[in-house]
């Protein structure tokens, strides 16, 4: 058989369907006099793809954004083996778009002194950092801020609260 | 119960100033009142027509019972109300405890002018002396050996208040022989985390009156610092969700911006001859301490490590720094020798020890110490190394202390806020001064102004 000729027919007749569906639609048009709808003849419409490639992108980062957030030990900057998968998807994307850019945001529990957290914070921010560039990605793609202790995702004074609060955020 | 009723009623005339003046911070004593020295303030007599908003007496008095040094005895306890100093029964409040009475006149003496008169007399010195000879003679003594002070001066009626902790700084002066920091200024920031702008940066009278907002900000405000000459604050701003410094003169509003590196730009902290600003950038890979040289901007790095250097804080005589390092291991205070680069550690005691202060004679450093997952402040001497624990209250940081030495403003929780705390530097002496709406950090104490 011939693909190549099943392939024309199709593309022939995809037009065609389209515009048999949507000759109703146009049907009231052409009865209208005034209308410049009545000189023509065909009406060409396309069938969109599931998804444009920016829309993909869209949806990817709509995603990435829900899981945004890695989490820390009391003084520490470590990355736990937990956030891997978060840090990989956050990875390959911007690896896959090199001119997205992403923030990463550094915070401490309220513990401690303000200016201390700011280090501590701006540590945190680092340690991901250096995760996502050992991922491949640029260093001209990636910013970092420190808020400390300053912007607490929960304003409560408990460990949960803290465990909490201690994080860096990917802000695209 | 004497202390009791004494609280109580201390705790109600400032609560009621505190209605009356719209102030957002009101001061409750939680401890030490018990071992200050008793002194009475009468309550000011009044001459003229037009009562002035501000009762001298009350300002008088609350200041020196914050002072933590003095306890003005209540109305209630004072066996007479003499209107003049000759009237004094000085064996009836030598009996009472009473050291030393604050007493004056407030003469209206024209639109919006006021004659105010106060005399500070002792009260053990007229007891032993002229005092006796008076009661029996009933006539005003001429040598008046037991006037502490006296003075006359005119004001208007909005220099009420200012007057009053002038009276005060002069009553602490002749008592202590210690200058009275109570015409003092404290710079702050308050968080309210609903408002339009939740961070703002605000400038006080030292007993929080006065409130004046210098900056409403949508993201965070941090480490306001006084120049030394008291018109201008350094501090950290992240409106461009980065961190700047910036300078604001406090009288013409005028902000200008200082640094703006990548990464950390935080604590900003003058020299003592306001020609320089230590500061922690991380523009060279990690928080490190740096000199900028204010006119040039020119920079000099002090410190070289991979670990985290923060919070720098200048000796009194401006040839050395404290700050604190986790080089050790933990995050602990050090000493860079600005001259030789020398470096010491300073702190052992304690898992952590941060925000390191010295005090305005040199010889101490006060400080945010961590012991069994507590924050609290503290106090070393240099000499001794002896570090004493000096406050009860839990997360406390950003220590600032008086000019003349004698207290020390910090912030630290109380229930679910965070508020400012007053403890005296022997650590006897503690008040709260919680904000009536909103979260309170990040004090600093204005200079002698």
């Amino acid at each position: 058989m011939n693909l190549n000729k099943v392939l024309k027919g199709l593309l022939i007749a995809v037009p065609v369907l389209t515009l048999a569906a949507c000759s109703s639609k146009s049907s009231t048009g052409a009865g209208d006099a005034d209308s410049s709808a009545t000189t023509q003849t065909v009406q060409v419409e396309r069938v969109d793809p599931a998804a444009t490639a920016a829309e993909q992108m869209r949806q990817k980062m709509e995603a990435l954004r829900r899981e945004n957030t890695v989490y820390f030990d009391f003084d520490r900057a470590t990355i736990r083996p937990e956030f891997a998968e978060v840090l990989q998807a956050h990875g390959e994307f911007l690896r896959a778009n090199p001119s997205v850019r992403v923030t990463v945001e550094g915070h401490t529990d309220e513990r401690g002194t303000p200016e201390y957290n700011i280090a501590l914070g701006e540590r945190r921010a680092l340690s991901v950092v250096q995760y996502l560039q050992n991922l491949g990605v640029s260093a001209g793609q990636i910013s970092t801020v420190s808020y400390g202790e300053e912007k607490p995702a929960v304003r409560e004074t408990n460990e949960a609260a803290y465990a909490k609060n201690r994080r860096a955020v990917l802000v695209y | 119960m004497m202390t009791k009723i004494l609280r109580t009623v201390f705790c109600s005339f400032l609560l009621l100033l505190g209605v009356q003046a719209h102030a957002s911070l009101e001061i409750i004593i939680t401890g030490g009142v018990d071992s200050a020295r008793p002194v009475a303030v009468l309550p000011f007599t009044f001459k003229g027509t037009t009562l002035p908003k501000e009762n001298i007496a009350e300002v008088v008095a609350a200041d020196l019972m914050r002072s933590g040094k003095f306890n003005p005895i209540p109305f209630i306890k004072m066996p007479q109300r003499p209107a003049k100093s000759s009237e004094i029964n000085f064996s009836a409040w030598a009996k009472e405890g009473v050291e030393a009475i604050v007493m004056g006149e407030v003469t209206e003496v024209g639109i919006d002018r006021y004659e105010v008169v106060f005399e500070l007399i002792d009260v053990l010195k007229g007891n032993t002396g002229a005092s006796s000879r008076m009661l029996n003679q009933g006539q005003l003594s001429t040598t008046a050996h037991y006037m502490l002070d006296s003075r006359s001066t005119t004001i208007n009626g909005s220099q009420f208040r200012q007057y009053a902790h002038r009276i005060s700084d002069i009553v602490y002066e002749k008592l202590t022989g210690e200058r009275g920091a109570f015409l003092t200024k404290i710079a702050y920031v308050l968080v309210r985390p609903n408002a339009e702008f939740p961070y703002q940066l605000v400038v006080a009278d030292y007993d929080g009156y006065n409130e004046q907002v210098l900056l409403r900000s949508k993201e965070p405000l941090m480490s306001p610092n006084w120049s030394p000459d008291g018109t201008k604050l350094a501090y950290v701003t992240f409106e461009k969700r980065q961190a700047q410094i910036y300078i604001q003169d406090i009288y013409t509003g005028r902000r200008t911006i200082l640094t703006s590196f990548p990464g950390i730009n935080s604590a900003p902290t003058w020299s003592p001859d306001g020609r320089k600003i230590a500061m922690v950038l991380s523009k060279d890979g990690n928080a490190e301490i740096y000199v900028m040289d204010v006119a040039t901007k020119a920079l000099t790095r002090v410190t070289n490590h991979r670990a985290i250097d923060t919070e720098p804080s200048w000796s009194p005589d401006g040839k050395e720094i404290v700050f604190s390092s986790e080089r050790g291991g933990n995050p602990q205070l050090y000493t860079v020798n600005l001259a030789t680069g020398d470096t010491r550690r300073l702190t052992f005691e304690g898992e952590m020890n941060l925000a390191g202060t010295f005090t305005p004679d040199g010889q101490s450093v006060v400080m945010v110490n961590r012991t069994g997952g507590r924050y609290q402040l503290a106090r070393m001497d240099r000499q001794s190394r002896f570090m004493q624990v000096l406050t009860a209250t839990n997360l406390d940081e950003s220590p600032s202390i008086a000019p003349n030495g004698s207290m020390i403003i910090y912030s630290t929780m109380h229930g679910r806020s965070q508020v400012l705390a007053l403890v005296s530097m022997d650590g006897r002496f503690k008040a709260r001064l919680p904000a009536a709406d909103g979260q309170v950090k990040s004090p600093a104490w204005s200079p002698f102004l």
